[in-house]
């Protein structure tokens, strides 16, 4: 079995190992079609993450996950729902870092962190610094060199503010000791035509992004702990002397009245959905990063998200 | 030739028959306010991945395009866009529908759409990748002006009184601002309210604004909904297709508009349509017409919202940028199906790429009999059937409209609140069409400001940013001439009346 686990230390290898030949799908779920509530506008990176996750989900359970959408305020509309929907198992939704630790740091949106239960991280896409495939920026260290010599010259285009984007920019100004300015904008789609239409100098992305472009741009450095597979000479953050890795995870949560064993249970449906070659494949694919965080490692996986959250957003302010 | 091989694909009888139930189901769906085109490619996404990816395509983009001309029947028959492209199709289509000609001004609606459709889909076929560029070439200091600009034809559109234009819109700006800021993350308005978080959203804004004064007023007056017309039941395609050909360049114009409008990844089929029916406005003969029911305004408002379709697919297929919500839901599918955009696809993948937009072609070209077939019944539905069936069946579609857009109650009392300012606002001679494009144009207008302004910054030139780019300064003149123009005309009318009446002194003085 391949798995990659970027983040966790051996012991929790073995932890998910353990997990993985102990699931039983003999547990009373899934018993019926599942409600998957995506808190994004369809299109994302979350859809087509959910998207990819349905007909596995289908082969391995002869139910069908169906899926909802529920956009609204960066998805805290749905998450500050979430709690007071049905429990059984067969309601999930979507949910996403940095975004659920940022949102309730920065604003009142409705919920708290504490309040979501998340039960399984399958990906992340790591930050990624993106030029236009014209740009005169040929490595990272050209960026930063020109950086260094015109502070606050550099502009970068992201999604949002508050965002992945906007906390990787202050990471990596912080890292390496330059000045940049970010420009929000409203989207991911808006922010890469900003960079191709040259209206700013490179973008605060993800590999996703690197890789539905293609030939359009360059990418300049992934903060993920290995090269991709699908761009082998991309440099990793790490590789440049940047102590960077992460970008936006992707997992599911379920109510928090849901009972401990359903919860345990999700959880191993998407531990096998991962363990599928084909999505292993189609998440090679796209630049996605395949992480399995079962429910028995949340706790830990989440602390140390937050610790680095807090610290970046610290670093901006 | 290629080309033909490709079209003898999309010819298919499976093919045909999904152009054909794409864009009756979508005409449907974008019927009924609230229900857009954006959700109806959602809900489809997953079906056409058991189809050959042409096929699928083909799908999405009939219904897609189905959705936008659908709008057009409630813009028309019952005063309420179906959807966002078609609030300028209000502005001439009741005034038609009430006095008794409905049914020709959906005729009307099916033939501008087929002609949009065509040119955007053309566009698409034959222009892709020079058209791109101009998505490109769109920065935010030209989305600020476009933005600006558009409020401007808002108070040039005010029928009646421009100072309640210009209110309005200033209203519909106000609401924009709600919620979590997009530039910035700031929270405003919110009255510490988890629900105002996400703000107000375009839809439920439209659908209370534009539906719950309708359903009111048709509660509290006796008078029928619709003048039943004389001829009733005919199409009157004849007479329609001569509007049609004493406005062809109107048509023309209209669809280059919303072609180049639908290119731009943030604009949509609603700045499109507004644009087109200000310049039919501004180059008929009758400007004086115009808001009463005349057809070139119909006629402009429907061609350049369906060529937006076309147009919106040229960044989405060439660049990867979705150009509008819609076509970012079929550049998901496109993903999940592994195709990857570029320019290299028109290359490398061909046959898929010219097989769909030849489907999207038919598509178009079968809104016309569709179109006809359900305008007809829609028209003969809404001047029959009692009020007392109406009125609760137009209450009941508002709520299960505004409740669909997020799957959420919030939204559907975001549209009741609404809906009950712009009742009491319409009594005082407030129309809803600035209060909405004042929230779908304040978030263009306001990141494209703060975005101009941080580059600039960075750059240590804010004023060239703003007034040192060819584009911007274009759309910046044509902002100010749109609100200076009738202050110009009345003043330039006046000064040749008086010179007539010296002309015309001269004369008897001599005598």
């Amino acid at each position: 079995m391949i798995r990659k686990t970027p983040f966790l230390a051996a012991p929790l290898v073995a932890a998910t190992l353990g997990a993985a030949i102990a699931a039983t799908p003999a547990l009373a779920f899934p018993d019926k079609d599942v409600d998957y509530i995506i808190p994004f506008s369809p299109g994302g990176e979350s859809d087509i993450a959910a998207r990819l996750q349905q007909p596995v989900f289908a082969d391995e359970y002869d139910h069908q996950l169906i899926v909802k959408y529920q956009a609204g305020a960066g998805g805290a509309q749905a998450w500050s729902q979430l709690n007071s929907m049905p429990a059984d198992g067969h309601t999930i939704m979507g949910i996403n870092l940095p975004h659920v630790i940022l949102q309730p740091m920065m604003s009142s949106p409705g919920y708290e962190t504490a309040d979501l239960t998340p039960v399984y991280w399958f990906h992340y896409t790591p930050d990624a610094i993106i030029v236009k495939a014209d740009s005169q920026f040929q490595t990272l260290e050209d960026l930063v060199t020109f950086a260094e010599a015109n502070p606050g010259l550099v502009t970068f285009s992201g999604s949002g503010s508050n965002s992945a984007n906007s906390l990787a920019k202050s990471r990596f100004d912080a890292l390496a000791g330059v000045t940049t300015t970010y420009v929000p904008f409203s989207g991911t789609g808006p922010s890469v035509t900003a960079l191709l239409g040259d209206q700013v100098t490179a973008s605060w992305g993800y590999s996703t992004v690197a890789a539905a472009q293609g030939d359009q741009v360059r990418m300049l450095a992934v903060a993920s702990e290995e090269r991709l597979p699908l761009f082998p000479d991309v440099p990793t953050f790490q590789e440049l002397g940047y102590d960077m890795t992460g970008g936006a995870y992707r997992g599911v949560a379920v109510p928090k009245d849901t009972p401990e064993e359903t919860r345990q249970a999700v959880s191993d449906a998407f531990q096998a959905m991962n363990n599928q070659p084909a999505m292993r494949k189609a998440m090679d694919d796209g630049a996605f990063v395949v992480i399995d965080v079962p429910y028995s490692d949340m706790e830990s996986f989440m602390s140390e998200r937050r610790a680095e959250i807090e610290e970046a957003a610290k670093a901006s302010n | 030739m290629d080309l033909l091989q490709y079209l003898a694909q999309a010819l298919t009888p499976f093919n045909l028959l999904l152009a054909f139930g794409g864009v009756l189901l979508g005409t449907l769906i974008g019927a009924l306010p609230g229900l857009s085109a954006t959700m109806a490619v959602a809900v489809l996404v997953p079906f056409t991945f058991a189809m050959p990816p042409a096929s699928g395509l083909i799908a999405l983009g009939a219904i897609y395009t189905g959705a936008i001309y659908g709008g057009a029947f409630a813009a028309i028959l019952v005063n309420t866009p179906g959807t966002p492209s078609a609030i300028a199709t209000t502005f001439d289509g009741f005034p038609m529908a009430k006095r008794g000609d409905g049914n020709l001004a959906v005729t009307l609606a099916t033939l501008a759409s087929v002609v949009g459709g065509i040119v955007g889909a053309l566009a698409l076929l034959f222009l892709s990748p020079p058209l791109s560029k101009v998505a490109l070439a769109f920065g935010p200091p030209e989305y600020f002006w476009l933005a600006i600009f558009g409020l401007t034809l808002i108070s040039a559109l005010s029928q009646g009184d421009t100072l309640k234009g210009i209110l309005g819109a200033s209203f519909g700006l106000f609401l924009a601002t709600v919620g979590v800021a997009v530039v910035g993350g700031d929270v405003r308005y919110t009255l510490d309210q988890p629900m105002l978080v996400g703000g107000f959203d375009v839809i439920a804004a439209l659908i209370g604004l534009y539906c719950i004064p309708v359903v009111i007023d048709l509660v509290a007056r006796p008078d029928p909904h619709l003048k039943v017309s004389v001829q009733a039941g005919g199409y009157r395609l004849a007479e329609a297709l001569r509007l049609c050909v004493a406005n062809w360049f109107n048509l023309v114009r209209s669809s280059v508009i919303g072609t180049v409008v639908g290119i731009l990844p943030g604009a949509g089929g609603s700045i499109a349509s507004l644009v087109s029916y200000s310049e039919a406005r501004r180059s008929s003969r009758h400007p004086e017409r115009f808001g009463k029911g005349e057809p070139g305004g119909i006629l402009a408002t429907e061609s350049a919202n369906n060529a937006t379709v076309g147009g919106g697919f040229i960044p989405t297929l060439v660049l990867g940028i979705p150009g509008t919500p819609p076509d970012a839901v079929i550049l998901g599918a496109l993903l999940v199906q592994g195709i990857r955009t570029g320019p290299g696809l028109f290359t490398g993948q061909g046959d898929i790429v010219f097989t769909f937009i030849f489907g999207l072609l038919i598509a178009t070209i079968l809104m016309l009999p569709t179109g006809l077939f359900v305008g007809r019944y829609a028209y003969q539905a809404i001047v029959s059937i009692p009020k007392a069936v109406l009125v609760p069946t137009v209450a009941f579609l508002t709520i299960i409209g505004s409740f669909a857009i997020h799957n959420s109650i919030t939204d559907v009392y975001t549209m009741l609140g609404l809906g009950l300012i712009g009742w009491i606002l319409a009594r005082y001679g407030f129309q809803p069409s600035p209060i909405v494009l004042g929230v779908i144009l304040g978030p263009i207008a306001e990141q494209g400001f703060v975005q101009a302004w941080l580059i600039g910054n960075a750059q240590g030139n804010v004023l060239g940013m703003f007034f040192g780019r060819p584009i911007s300064l274009a759309i910046a003149a044509l902002a100010a001439l749109t609100l200076f123009y009738p202050v110009l005309m009345d003043t330039l009318k006046a000064r040749r009346a008086r010179r007539a009446d010296g002309a015309k002194k001269e004369p008897i003085d001599a005598d």
